[in-house]
């Protein structure tokens, strides 16, 4: 059993209109050291042991589906976990 | 002529895509749901707005993978008109038929309300009936129609004349005030206005008429003798 966690975030170059909002609202609740906020996603996955390439596989479906390349960069974490 | 609109989870505005073709145009048309894996018997594709899978991860993330789409590709190789409107647009892009992606509007608000247009490219079959430089008036609404690509991208969709229409001044913060595109080959139109919304002077502009009765146009010069 594999737990991978996935982190999506908008690419440096791209805008992040919500975390300004959200830079603009700390920064008036009088946190004017916080200078960005950039705001990701963040999923977990589950393997079961049938998959053999986990690594390869995940690379797979960040890029098919998970994050949209144009504009998303992606990492992720893989973690083996016991079987419950 | 014989349209398809592809019907998802979450479509909202397939029926008035379906009204407008039917009775505004007065063209064959039927509602195709989106497991369909063929449409041969289309000359025309239509993808409607709306929530598709409820907007979960991206805009059109998940429609992209269904059944129909490999059909819609199809479509778009064979050389037929591909139409998407605002979610459909966001599908286009999604699936690769159309370059760049869409972000969060600027202002971060949904917007819906009639905005201008410019029909930047008239020599397409979708806007072959428009003058150049037009100002048409057609509704938006949507969140996330803040059109983004690269600059190289962004230099050859300038390059081919692929901006076919464009914002009148700034509605939602999009590069070169972007509205709508298509592909090299003119075949695929994607586009955030509704122009099945703007089909009859009832519904405050008939402005979108215009669009359909253009690829009407290209179908019969192609496709009818003495048309």
């Amino acid at each position: 059993m594999y737990k991978v966690k996935v982190y999506v975030t908008l690419r440096e170059s791209v805008l992040d209109p919500q975390g300004k909002a959200v830079q603009q609202s700390l920064s008036s609740l009088g946190y004017q050291g916080v200078e960005d906020v950039r705001i990701g996603k963040y999923m977990e996955l589950q393997f079961d042991d049938s998959v053999t390439d986990v690594e390869s596989t995940v690379k797979e479906v960040c890029e098919k589906l998970l994050s949209n390349p144009v504009i998303e960069d992606y990492r992720y974490e893989i973690e083996e976990s016991a079987n419950q | 002529m014989k349209f398809a609109v592809i019907v998802f989870p979450g479509s909202n505005c397939d029926v008035d895509m379906f009204h407008a073709v039917k009775d505004e145009l007065g063209e064959q048309v039927d509602l195709v749901w989106h497991d369909a894996d063929n449409l041969d018997q289309y000359d025309g594709i239509l993808l409607p707005g709306g929530f598709s899978y409820g907007d979960y991860l991206r805009s059109g993330a998940i429609a992209h993978m269904s059944n129909v789409m490999a059909a819609v590709k199809k479509a778009a190789e064979a050389g037929k008109p591909v139409l998407g409107v605002c979610n459909g647009f966001q599908i286009l892009l999604e699936s690769g038929l159309l370059p760049g992606a869409m972000l969060r509007n600027k202002n971060l608000k949904f917007i819906c309300r009639s905005v201008e247009l410019a029909v930047e490219n008239n020599e397409t079959m979708f806007t072959s009936l428009y003058e150049k430089g037009e100002k048409i008036s057609v509704p938006v609404a949507h969140g996330e129609g803040n059109y983004y690509c690269d600059d190289a991208t962004l230099a050859k969709l300038k390059e081919n004349n692929q901006i076919v229409f464009s914002y009148a001044s700034d509605v939602n913060g999009s590069l070169s005030d972007i509205a709508g595109i298509t592909n090299e080959k003119g075949n695929v139109l994607g586009m955030m206005p509704h122009p099945e919304r703007a089909v009859d002077d009832l519904l405050g502009s008939a402005d979108g008429l215009k669009l359909f009765q253009s690829i009407v146009k290209h179908w019969r010069d192609s496709h009818v003798v003495n048309a």
